[in-house]
């Protein structure tokens, strides 16, 4: 009760939000933190860190981008596109991934992501440096004009409460408890008899089409696909959101998406805009040797200790 | 009700006066100007911090205010990379009441920034990119294109040195737009005049091992290297270039040469190479009385997009002033019926593709015997008339 109470609330304010503050830099929010969300699948509820994961924003972007320009699809199945190019890129990156652990886990999705950005930096449909320019947002089932900052915004709105609602679904789900077992405890869950691997597949296939939805989005909002979403930065970027947020909480990326990105935009403004990057590294040192568990998580057990 | 339409018509009638009054039509009563720049990567010596002073100087000469209103300017960061300077220019035209974009250096970040202005009917001044597509295939009639563009480098540069016997070039490219750019309208340059281009490399923006690009020009048995790079890239591809020994073997030809990165070159390795230039500051009393007050607040001598940036503000201020209203057409149709004139626009014209055609200047860079003071670099060797430098104007791209 007291949580569907908090997602309404949550929903009125998201509502209202375009009145109040700038919509584009509300849509650049919701869709790093259906990035992060995303991400936060694997690495809070399975316990994979994947560190290529800007590859699946990235050819989301792209994919949508070189429909959007090219075949003059509306902008829902260009999104699906996007979204589906992800999901395979995934369900083959990750066949090849979750066969290791740990450190070697993050190294191999690293290079193949690494891999992948290559080929975007010399592929000539991807204006190497320079991105993919002058994407259209279309009309939306080709009725709803998209260039409005705010029928923009509720699209993207959309687009991000389904991607929580499956992210929600699945983590609640019989699929999502092995999951978490898995992540407790993998010996363990395999001498109960579940294939682990194809568990690990199957979520991070999961999670790879959801960043390729947010990438795709992201697209169409700035009407540019570039190198900044596939390069290793974003790809840690994403880390620092779900950390910052609290990690393994459904919250937490949304939370820490919204601080980082809230964050970079104030900062560029000011004076300190060169100093980006230095005060987002003191952040994530805090974040991990002070509140491990996030904003989010922190609150959690300051609500448990107190109310519980 | 009636005593209530009363003031409504009232009011009405004293802000229908009082704007004839101030004869000013200017949205959101202010003039704003953007500056968005490289501030800390591989181009903030060219168009970085340097670029808001240039703008801010405008200003200052211009007195400030306009028709009675202020003029505001705002700056900003791009880091070279076009979706982080679009997201600037939207947040400033949509949510900010900016009027008009200035500085612009990454041709990438150019190209997105235009779309973004194109679209939403704003005038983008472009004072530090190299790219000619901004006049060519991405066309607006809102880009005003200043400083330079690729076609006046490889006119300026290349015409002369294939015409003087060097036949076989080799390319190092800055990997994206305006790399391409410059090598395309340079290798076009060259087989014009006869000559042969027998290889290139493309390097990523911001690369600083350049070996093994340099050991692939040595094996080539070209006669000139062409460097079609710029700012920080320029200087580290020819350190190790005169490393490696190459500048010995054959000609290296930079394509785009900046002041400070000549500066910050040893003059044993640039000394003597020959490039074009919009702007050099030594070149007579004018040149050399703004480039002294522009130092003294900068630090350090300006750089060709630093003077244009400054004549693009004032030709668009004195637009603004002229026709009363910051409008984009209006101002853009003003802007290019009258010439610009100033320190740094010599013989000068908008053209109606947006492109500013003026003098160019091809300068030796000076070897350490001939510099008197650490700012004496260039020396003029000869100016080249605006329409033999640019290319002319494209009948898609003529916006009247």
């Amino acid at each position: 009760m007291k949580i569907s109470k908090l997602y309404i609330g949550l929903l009125g304010v998201a509502l209202v939000a375009p009145f109040v503050m700038y919509p584009v830099l509300l849509m650049k929010i919701l869709c790093f933190a259906l990035f992060a969300c995303a991400f936060n699948l694997l690495l809070g509820f399975v316990g994979l860190l994947s560190f290529g994961h800007a590859v699946f924003l990235g050819t989301g972007g792209y994919v949508t981008g070189y429909l959007m320009m090219n075949t003059g699809l509306t902008p829902e199945l260009g999104i699906l596109g996007g979204t589906v190019a992800a999901a395979l890129l995934g369900a083959i990156y990750g066949k090849l991934s979750v066969k290791r652990e740990g450190i070697y886990f993050a190294m191999v999705t690293l290079a193949l992501a690494q891999l992948m950005f290559f080929v975007f930096l010399q592929a000539p449909f991807t204006g190497g440096e320079d991105g993919m320019q002058g994407i259209p947002r279309g009309y939306l089932f080709g009725l709803i004009d998209l260039s409005d900052n705010l029928n923009m915004y509720y699209f993207v709105l959309a687009v991000f409460l389904f991607g929580f609602w499956l992210i929600n679904r699945t983590v609640h789900s019989p699929f999502g408890q092995v999951l978490k077992a898995i992540r407790e405890n993998e010996p363990r869950a395999t001498s109960l008899g579940y294939n682990v691997n194809d568990y690990k597949w199957v979520a991070f296939i999961i999670s790879a089409a959801l960043s390729g939805l947010a990438g795709s989005t992201k697209t169409l909002v700035f009407q540019l696909a570039s190198l900044t979403d596939v390069h290793w930065h974003m790809s840690g970027e994403v880390v620092l959101m779900t950390l910052l947020g609290g990690m393994g909480t459904i919250f937490g990326p949304l939370v820490g998406a919204a601080a980082v990105v809230g964050l970079q935009n104030f900062l560029s403004g000011g004076e300190l805009g060169n100093y980006v990057h230095i005060i987002m590294g003191l952040i994530f040192i805090v974040c991990v040797l002070a509140f491990r568990g996030g904003i989010v998580g922190e609150i959690q057990k300051i609500v448990k200790r107190n109310f519980g | 009700m009636k005593s209530m339409n009363k003031t409504l018509l009232s009011a009405a009638m004293a802000v229908a006066l009082t704007s004839t009054a101030a004869h000013a039509d200017l949205s959101n009563d202010k003039v704003k100007i953007g500056v968005l720049a490289d501030m800390g990567g591989v181009y903030a010596d060219i168009c970085g911090k340097g670029c808001v002073t240039a703008v801010e100087m405008a200003v200052e000469d211009f007195g400030g205010t306009v028709l009675g209103k202020p003029i505001e300017v705002v700056s900003a960061d791009d880091q070279n990379k076009p979706d982080v300077g679009s997201a600037i220019v939207r947040k400033w035209i949509e949510n900010e009441e900016v009027d008009v974009i200035n500085g612009l250096v990454a041709s990438s970040v150019t190209g997105a920034v235009t779309e973004v202005t194109t679209n939403a009917k704003k005038i983008a001044m472009i004072a530090a990119s190299a790219s000619d597509a901004f006049t060519t295939k991405s066309c607006s009639p809102y880009n005003a294109h200043w400083t330079y563009n690729v076609t006046a480098l490889a006119n300026g540069t290349v015409k002369p040195m294939v015409q003087g016997g060097k036949k076989k070039w080799f390319f190092i490219t800055a990997d994206y737009g305006f790399g391409h750019a410059l090598e395309g309208i340079a290798t076009k340059v060259i087989e014009e005049e006869g000559g042969e281009v027998v290889g290139a490399v493309r390097a990523p923006l911001g690369t600083t091992d350049f070996s093994s690009y340099i050991l692939q020009v040595q094996a080539s048995g070209a006669e000139v290297v062409g460097l079609a790079n710029a700012g920080a890239d320029f200087v580290n591809s020819l350190k190790t270039a005169a490393e490696f020994g190459l500048t010995d073997m054959m000609d290296v030809a930079g394509l785009l040469v900046f002041t400070p990165n000549a500066q910050a070159l040893d003059p044993a390795i640039a000394g003597g190479m020959l490039a074009t230039t919009g702007f050099y500051w030594d070149r007579d009393d004018e040149s050399r009385a703004w480039s002294a007050r522009f130092k003294e607040r900068h630090g350090a001598i300006p750089a060709m997009p630093h003077a244009g940036a400054y004549s693009a503000t004032m030709h668009y201020l004195n637009a603004v002033k002229a026709t009363g209203t910051d409008d984009s057409d209006t101002v853009m149709k003003h802007m290019k019926a009258n010439n610009p004139d100033d320190f740094f626009a010599k013989n000068a014209t908008l053209r109606s593709d947006g492109r500013m055609v003026h003098d160019m200047y091809l300068i030796k860079i000076k070897k350490g015997s001939e510099r008197t003071s650490p700012d004496d670099i260039f020396a003029i060797q000869s100016v080249i008339p605006g329409n033999e430098a640019f290319a002319p104007i494209l009948p898609e791209c003529d916006f009247k």
